[in-house]
Order: C-alpha cells, then sequence, then structure tokens
C-alpha cells in the first residue's frame, strides 16, 4: 500500500478502480452526460466508461458549461466515485463541487496505475493505493 | 484563507443551502488561486443561461438553488437560447422554447433580473471605476474591467451565481492591482475605424499576444461601439479579461517592455482570415455580437429604411434598448424591411445548426462562434455591406 497526500477540492470519500489519463479532460463536448464515456476524438481515454470509477488526469480544460456535465453526469448515475488531478482548474472545482464528487489535488498521479484499486479520503486530502 | 464570522456562518449552512453550496465554491477557488480573503462585490452577470448548453441537469440544478437562495446584489443574464418572446418567428421548437422558459423562471426565482444580454452596461447594470464585480460573460468581462475600469475575474456560470448568492469573491487574479499592469506593449501602426475594423484589430492583437494584458498605442479615437466590439474580439481570439488603449481606457499602467506592431496587413489578414464564405450563398445575416446599441440600432434603421431584404436577417439587441427604438420608430422602420429582432439571444447561442449555411456578420466574435457552434461559412463585412447583404 502506498499513500499520496494532496490537497481537499471537495470532500468525501471513495473506494473503486482507477481510471488515468495522461491528457486534460474536457467535460463539456469530451464526455457523453447520459452515458459516461468519453467521446473526445483521439483522447486516450476515447470509449471508455468514467462511471464509478476513481478518475485520475492532470487538469481540466475546455469550456466552463463542462461543471454542468459534470452534474448531469452525476444526476444520471454516470459520474465517477471520485477525482484526483495534478493541478485542479475552476472548472472541475466548481463541477465536483456543485455535483458532491469527492476531489482531491497535488496528488503526484504519475504513481497511479490505471486498474488498480484506489481510496480516495477527500476530507484529509489522502490517496491510498491499495 | 480567512474567513469572517459571517462568512463562517454561510459556510456552515446557516444561511441556508444555496448559501452553503456557493460559499464552497468560492472557497474552493480561493484556495486554489491563494486568494487570502473573501471582498465584496456590487454587480454580477450570470453566463450559462442557453438550454442548449445547461441540459435538464443544469436546469435542475438552477431549481435545486432556487429552493432557498436570493441573489444580494443586482445580478442580470447572459443571451439565452432564444428570444423570450419571439421565439415562434426565429424557427424555434416548443419543447426548447418550454425548456428555456424553465431556466428563466429558475433565475428569476433567484431575484435575477431576467434581462438576458451580452450588455449588462447597457441595461442598468453599470458598475464604476475600480468597483469589485463578478462577470462571466467574457466581452462584457473585457469591456468592464478595461473601457470602464472596474474589477473582476473571467467568471463561469456557477461561480459568478456563487457571488451573487453571497455577494462575495475570492481576491485574487484581476481583483488585485499588481495583477492589472499590461506586460506587452503593442503599438498599431494603421488607422482602425468602425466596428469591423476594431474587431479585425482584436483578432489581429489576441492572435499575437494570447491571453497577456496589452497597453496598445496608436488608437488615437473609438466609441463606444468600437470598444464593444474590439473587446469581444480580443477576448475571444486571445483570451485576456483586460486591455489598455493609452489616452482612452482610464487604468494607470506600467509600461512594459516587450513589444509587438501590428501593421495595415495584419489588418487585413485578420479580414481575410474571418471570411471563409467565398461560393457558398449567404442565407443569414445577423448583426448584434455584442448586442446593439440604441445608435446601431438608429443606424440600420436609416440603412434599411425604404428597403426590403431578401434573407433571414437578425438584429440581436438588449429587450430594454429596443424598447427604446420602438419608442423612436427605429422599430417599425427595421421591420417593415422584414428583418427580425432578436432580442434576449444571439446567432452565437441560439440553437442554429442545419439551418443555415453561411453568415454575413460585422462581428469577428460571431464569425467564430458561427464557425464553431453552428458550422456556418462566414463573411466578415461593415455594418453597410451587412445591410447590403441582406437586401441583394
Amino acid at each position: 500500500m502506498m499513500e499520496l497526500k494532496g490537497r481537499k477540492i471537495c470532500a468525501g470519500k471513495a473506494k473503486a478502480e482507477a481510471i488515468v489519463s495522461e491528457q486534460g479532460i474536457s467535460f463539456y463536448g469530451g464526455v457523453d452526460p447520459d452515458t459516461g464515456v468519453v467521446v473526445e476524438k483521439g483522447h486516450p481515454l476515447e470509449g471508455r466508461s468514467i462511471a464509478g470509477k476513481i478518475l485520475v488526469f492532470p487538469q481540466g480544460k475546455g469550456s466552463t458549461v463542462g461543471s454542468y456535465t459534470m452534474y448531469r453526469l452525476k444526476k444520471n448515475g454516470k459520474a465517477p466515485a471520485a477525482i484526483i488531478n495534478k493541478e485542479c482548474e475552476t472548472i472541475v472545482a466548481v463541477g465536483a463541487i456543485i455535483s458532491g464528487i469527492p476531489c482531491v489535488d497535488k496528488i503526484d498521479i504519475a504513481q497511479i496505475k490505471g486498474g488498480s484499486t484506489i481510496e480516495v479520503d477527500a476530507d484529509r486530502g489522502i490517496v491510498n493505493i491499495l | 484563507m480567512k474567513l469572517t464570522s459571517e462568512e463562517k456562518e454561510m459556510l456552515e449552512g446557516k444561511q441556508g443551502n444555496a448559501t452553503k453550496k456557493s460559499m464552497e465554491i468560492l472557497v474552493a477557488l480561493g484556495e486554489i488561486f491563494g486568494a487570502e480573503r473573501l471582498i465584496d462585490v456590487s454587480s454580477v452577470q450570470v453566463a450559462g443561461v442557453s438550454y442548449h448548453n445547461l441540459g435538464d441537469a443544469g436546469l435542475e440544478f438552477l431549481q435545486e438553488l432556487a429552493k432557498d437562495g436570493k441573489v444580494r446584489v443586482t445580478t442580470t443574464l447572459n443571451p439565452a437560447g432564444m428570444d423570450l418572446d419571439n421565439w415562434e418567428n426565429l424557427g424555434i421548437s416548443k419543447d426548447f422554447a418550454d425548456k428555456q422558459k424553465s431556466v428563466i423562471d429558475a433565475f428569476e426565482k433567484l431575484g435575477i433580473v431576467t434581462t438576458c444580454t451580452c450588455t449588462p452596461y447597457f441595461v442598468g447594470n453599470l458598475p464604476h471605476f475600480k468597483e469589485h464585480i463578478a462577470w462571466s460573460e467574457s466581452s462584457a468581462v473585457a469591456f468592464s474591467n478595461s473601457v470602464i475600469g472596474a474589477f473582476t475575474n473571467k467568471e463561469g456560470g456557477p461561480s459568478a451565481l456563487a457571488a451573487a448568492l453571497t455577494g462575495k469573491t475570492p481576491e485574487y487574479g484581476l481583483h488585485l492591482d499588481e495583477n492589472r499592469q499590461a506586460q506587452i506593449l503593442v503599438d498599431v501602426k494603421t488607422k482602425v475605424s468602425g466596428t469591423r475594423d476594431f474587431g479585425a484589430l482584436g483578432y489581429a492583437i489576441g492572435k499575437k499576444i494570447g491571453a497577456k494584458i496589452p497597453l496598445i498605442l496608436g488608437v488615437k479615437k473609438a466609441n463606444i461601439e468600437e470598444l464593444k466590439t474590439f473587446s469581444a474580439s480580443i477576448a475571444t481570439y486571445g483570451g485576456t479579461g483586460l486591455y489598455h488603449i493609452r489616452g482612452i481606457t482610464p487604468n494607470r499602467t506600467i509600461k512594459p517592455k516587450e513589444r509587438v506592431t501590428i501593421t495595415k496587413e495584419d489588418i487585413e489578414k485578420a479580414k481575410a482570415d474571418l471570411n471563409d464564405s467565398t461560393g457558398t450563398e449567404i442565407d443569414l445575416v445577423a448583426i448584434g455580437c455584442p448586442h446593439c446599441s440604441i445608435k446601431e440600432l438608429q443606424y440600420i434603421a436609416k440603412l434599411l429604411n425604404g428597403k426590403k431584404v431578401r434573407k433571414e436577417t437578425w438584429i440581436c439587441v438588449a429587450r430594454p434598448v429596443k424598447s427604446i427604438a420602438d419608442r423612436m420608430g427605429y422599430t417599425k422602420t427595421i421591420e417593415a424591411s422584414g428583418a427580425k429582432f432578436a432580442c434576449d439571444t444571439c446567432m452565437a447561442v441560439a440553437p442554429l445548426k442545419g439551418r443555415f449555411k453561411a453568415l454575413a456578420t460585422d462581428s469577428a466574435k460571431g464569425c467564430f462562434y458561427g464557425r464553431g457552434s453552428n458550422a456556418f461559412k462566414t463573411k466578415f463585412c461593415t455594418m453597410e455591406e451587412c445591410i447590403e447583404e441582406a437586401v441583394k
């Protein structure tokens, strides 16, 4: 087990499988709000679902409407269980807060491998790789 | 971040759920951007109004906030996805209209003044020099920071709402004098005049310097309409929320060392870049991005007097500004030509994809969103050429 320490963006706890992207994610236009599948052309996660997973990526990008897309995902039961960022920005921070998705940043995400089981304690800003 | 006892109360939920949610957003943003405290804002302008962008979940989010939330400062809205009265005449479906009206109802319940416009400064939401505000429409942010000298960051929809519901915003970015200094000097070596030239200038500068804050020299004269379109263009193609023009804008700034020049060729290239409609018949003419001033409506009425348009022609404007045109008889002249008013909305946010092939407009920003959101070809014209195109 390895413990990584970061910063709380939105409180909450989750334990699930990690899905990791080396590229940023644009929720508006990049993720289908009804299915949770990444639809951005050429994105490393294109065609894969983020629903129920711990979504790990460096930083959000694109339109500020993306915060509302995250909220739509949550309402549709297709949101990630938690989000881990290298550096969180406005779109993802606001999206996580209005949707109630646990979120931490300032994590060395290179340590996290896709498919591994991860435990997030966002209240304390801690990520455990099990 | 340091919070006052009242702010702590808000965060703990003692002033209701909408206030609590808003405070969570503001505190998180403050922490991310290293703000030391929250400051009071006195005016808010909220983006994220078109149902096209919000969807049902966005609508639910607003309805949830409206259960116990009330704005604490003057707050107006960005354009919606349709004219709230005249939507049928503009070809909007009833399903879309019903949803869009529900969005507006939720905003109204929150206590927001539901004038839907990118020019809040024309309809009574007008800050003064150095006043701290929280606006989100990018052209209005650039206009208020630069032309008026108010202080605002470029907010997203939810963060602007959070500011409205608490009357507060985290103190970072363009709220601090040290971050409002010019970073690059732009020497304009050619004469610019009229909305198309100023749109082209915004494009040329934006493409050259990106989101840096410029100090622009060499622009001798500019009216409000030219500054309105310049604000839209530089924010769209560069990304800055603030610019300085020597002799025209009121903010003081240091003189930066890095320098670029803008020549006649740069302006001509900008105009050429925004024209890709050759070979495609223009089937939509739209003026008013950002929304028209009363002076522009007066001029459009003069140009259209006694003429008939042969193409779908939209004049985009804030409803209160159109009511002045009603009184002056401009509306009658414009509508007699067959041109249509699109109040509360514009060609950039209405769901028009597939309905038209090519757009003629005097707005450089309008070209960007016409291409991006609606997949139109674009013809970048002067106001006079737009009207000529419409009646051709």
